[in-house]
């Protein structure tokens, strides 16, 4: 089937079995490797996009359901919004191995649309879907924490 | 392979009729965990998630009603759900995490008829009715009836779930939900429980307890709920009925869990759940 998505802004049609998923729309047929597969089965999150402004697992997308769909990935995202969050993800310890990085970026600036200033436990509460292999969510809360004092 | 994305509820009827075997599609967060291959093995899907009639949230008289594709985050943020039918409120926000919620559908739990299917518990508690419809037109039945076995519903051929009815609970009933699993979010119940219970003149006068992945279906815990009902509130009760829910089910040892951890935590939570009422 032939699918019409709106994906960081662009009108993007493209073409493929109706049980794909969207995590591979964006990485094989529109080259956006910004999203990462981890699990594939809906359990860590690193998949994490927007779909009409919601933040999704695309593993757990099938093609039919993306028709007319806005998708808003890491590179369209990281791009725009957020800038003292994304300086304090870097600078202080939000990264380790990376693997979920992507994905709890867009969780988090989905959660920031809507709640500039959110306390620990709503970021514990909107990133509970978005697991950190490495354990290292002391340094994704600091960069919340950088992100507040910046504004 | 079909993939049809009817609009109107007709439609989707009219399709159903024609080719009963497509696979109704919701919130697809169980379906898509599935081999690349098998899907596309299937003769054809339906996916209802664009039907308007089958979502919201809306009182009719004394009955809230639940369109079948309602997103657990809507259910979650509904000020109806969240006033009268707290249990669900807590179930929905406790439903995997953010990104699931805003895909995975009570419709979709229920027809997914998983043992451990967090809402449905909270759907025996509180008598909820589910009205069916298909090519032979509409039918309501009770919640209990509906779950037969491990992964069995009483779907007929073509058949998909429309709406959820939930009568308006008695008034001054405690309302609980409860999961334990791995982890506090996303992880799949070891166990779950929900409890509705009144409290009149020292007495439990109503006490209608549920628990998941503790049988092949998840069970209304009649037995325990007869033992417990015109009972004196005290602290000993919680003991009694934790030990009884204990005694009442027929867990199995898995991947998460042992039969005697459910046993153990399962009594646990539900004496708690009991205490609660006492204080």
């Amino acid at each position: 089937m032939k699918s019409e998505l709106f994906v960081n802004g662009k009108s993007r049609v493209v073409e493929g079995h109706p049980m794909d998923r969207l995590l591979d729309i964006l990485r094989d047929e529109l080259g956006l490797i910004g999203t990462k597969e981890g699990c594939g089965e809906g359990e860590c999150g690193a998949c994490t996009v927007l779909m009409n402004g919601e933040p999704v697992l695309s593993c757990l997308i099938p093609r039919i359901q993306c028709e007319a769909a806005t998708v808003e990935t890491v590179e369209g995202l990281a791009a725009a919004e957020a800038r003292a969050f994304l300086e304090g993800f870097v600078s202080d310890g939000g990264v380790q191995c990376g693997a979920c990085t992507p994905g709890i970026i867009v969780t988090a600036l989905a959660l920031l649309r809507d709640n500039p200033h959110p306390d620990r436990q709503e970021v514990q509460t909107a990133l509970a879907g978005n697991l950190c292999r490495c354990t290292g969510y002391e340094g994704i809360h600091r960069a919340f924490d950088r992100g507040a004092e910046d504004e | 392979m079909k993939a049809l994305a009817p609009r109107t509820l007709d439609e989707a009827l009219l399709q159903l009729t024609q080719t009963p075997d497509l696979r109704p599609l919701a919130g697809c967060t169980d379906l898509m965990v599935s081999e690349p291959e098998d899907r596309r093995d299937w003769s054809g899907v339906l996916d209802l998630r664009g039907i308007s009639e089958l979502r919201g949230i809306e009182w009719r008289g004394e009955t809230l009603e639940i369109g079948a594709v309602t997103a657990f985050s809507e259910i979650r943020d509904s000020p109806e759900v969240r006033q009268s039918f707290p249990a669900l409120a807590e179930a929905a926000s406790r439903i995997g995490g953010w990104q699931i919620q805003n895909r995975a559908s009570l419709g979709g739990n229920m027809a997914n008829a998983s043992p451990a299917g967090d809402s449905l518990p909270v759907l025996l508690v509180l008598d909820a009715q589910v009205v069916l419809v298909g090519p032979e037109g509409k039918r309501s039945v009770p919640y209990r009836d509906f779950h037969l076995g491990y992964r069995q519903t009483a779907l007929g051929p073509g058949e998909i779930i429309g709406w959820v009815q939930l009568p308006k609970p008695p008034v001054g009933a405690t309302q609980f939900f409860r999961k334990v699993g791995t982890r506090e979010a996303q992880a799949i119940s070891k166990v779950v429980v929900a409890l509705l219970a009144s409290v009149s003149d020292g007495q439990i006068s109503d006490y209608r307890l549920a628990a998941g992945s503790v049988a092949e279906t998840p069970v209304r815990l009649t037995e325990v709920e007869e033992s417990i009902v015109g009972r004196a509130l005290k602290p000993e009760v919680a003991d009694l009925a934790g030990h009884l829910a204990a005694q009442a089910v027929r867990p199995i040892d898995d991947v998460r869990s042992t039969a005697e951890y459910r046993r153990f935590a399962l009594a646990q939570v539900v004496r708690r759940m009991t205490l609660q009422l006492v204080r």
